[in-house]
């Protein structure tokens, strides 16, 4: 299914992509409210909370080049050492940025 | 903490607004990146500010951009937009207990602005005892505002634009993810689960179609967390 662009084509596409958006920003929630919230189900929206975060970083480290892998590298240990995001992102931010820089 | 009475309040609102700021600021340079990109696939300065206002989900925008020729593929970009949003549908639903308690109009209006960033620190929030949801409300507008602002001033600045990826900025999102990620408990069970999730999501990326490599990750972290329960009296 293709459009011809011209006037007025480009606003049903962006209107069509606002709703299948919305329908995902709406859809969980909705869906949720008909299935019973038991321990099973609280595990299942807990490990999957965390695995979200864990699933959206980790192709960034593969995909992105080396100066991406080290800048996450960095906001790691960083994280781990001092225990403080700000600084921990920023050292990220500034490896990034000083990796492409050099090399 | 804000209140522990599930709410949304304007101060709370307001609290959530100015947590979310410092990284919003980085959001207005991707939104830059954003409007000079719509400026030269062909986009109209009101269909590329309307997209920012209504879909307001960059990693979709950009996609958008690749497949937007003299022939729109109406299908296609509804399919990428979906697949790459539908992280949302389990980031909404990971909030489900919490957004329950208040009437519907709120609960699906707070919806309206959730994304990657307010998200990571709502439910974060939530497992310290939050139960204020200005927190995800007011973090989405500042998101939402400085995507909004960003895409318009990219789409006015033609010249002096620096380049976000040489100040390494195309990494703010990703270092913060991993800050709340590693902010969570490190029990064993977490790590199980993260490692499952990784796994599954890096299979995902080379052998199931695009983009669906963040709901598989996540889906297989939350079913191992469905049959490895915690122990009741692990807090």
């Amino acid at each position: 299914m293709t459009l011809e662009s011209g006037l007025g084509v480009g606003l049903l596409v962006i209107g069509v992509m606002t709703l299948v958006t919305l329908t995902t920003r709406y859809g969980g929630v909705f869906l949720m409210s008909f299935v019973p919230i038991n321990r099973r189900v609280e595990g299942f929206i807990n490990g999957m909370s965390g695995s979200v975060l864990i699933a959206l970083i980790l192709p960034m480290a593969v995909e992105g080049d080396q100066a991406a892998r080290m800048s996450l590298l960095t906001t790691l240990v960083i994280f781990l050492v001092a225990k403080k995001p700000l600084p921990a992102i920023g050292a990220g931010i500034l490896m990034a940025a000083g990796w492409r820089y050099l090399f | 903490m804000i209140s522990a009475k599930v709410e949304l309040d304007a101060q709370g609102t307001w609290l959530g607004f100015k947590r979310l700021l410092p990284l919003s600021m980085f959001v207005i340079a991707f939104g830059i990146a954003f409007g000079l990109a719509a400026a030269q696939t062909g986009l109209s300065k009101t269909e590329a500010m309307l997209m920012s206002a209504l879909v307001f989900a960059g990693a979709s925008q950009f996609a958008a951009l690749e497949l937007w020729q003299l022939e729109i593929p109406l299908l296609a970009i509804m399919i990428t937009t979906f697949a790459i949003n539908a992280r949302h549908l389990l980031m909404g639903a990971s909030l489900y207990p919490w957004l329950k308690e208040v009437p519907a109009a709120k609960r699906y209006g707070i919806l309206t602005v959730i994304s990657d960033a307010n998200w990571a620190i709502a439910a974060q929030e939530y497992q310290r005892g939050e139960r204020n949801l200005g927190v995800l409300f007011g973090g989405g507008l500042a998101l939402w505002l400085t995507w909004v602002t960003g895409t318009w001033m990219g789409l006015v600045l033609t010249q002096g634009i620096p380049d976000p990826e040489a100040l390494g900025l195309d990494m703010v999102l990703g270092c913060f993810l991993l800050t709340m990620a590693l902010g969570g408990s490190k029990n064993l069970r977490n790590l199980v689960i993260w490692s499952v999730a990784g796994a599954t999501s890096i299979l995902a990326l080379y052998w199931l179609p695009p983009n669906s490599h963040v709901v598989a990750g996540a889906l297989a972290g939350g079913l191992v967390g469905a049959y490895w329960l915690e122990e009741k009296d692990d807090s």
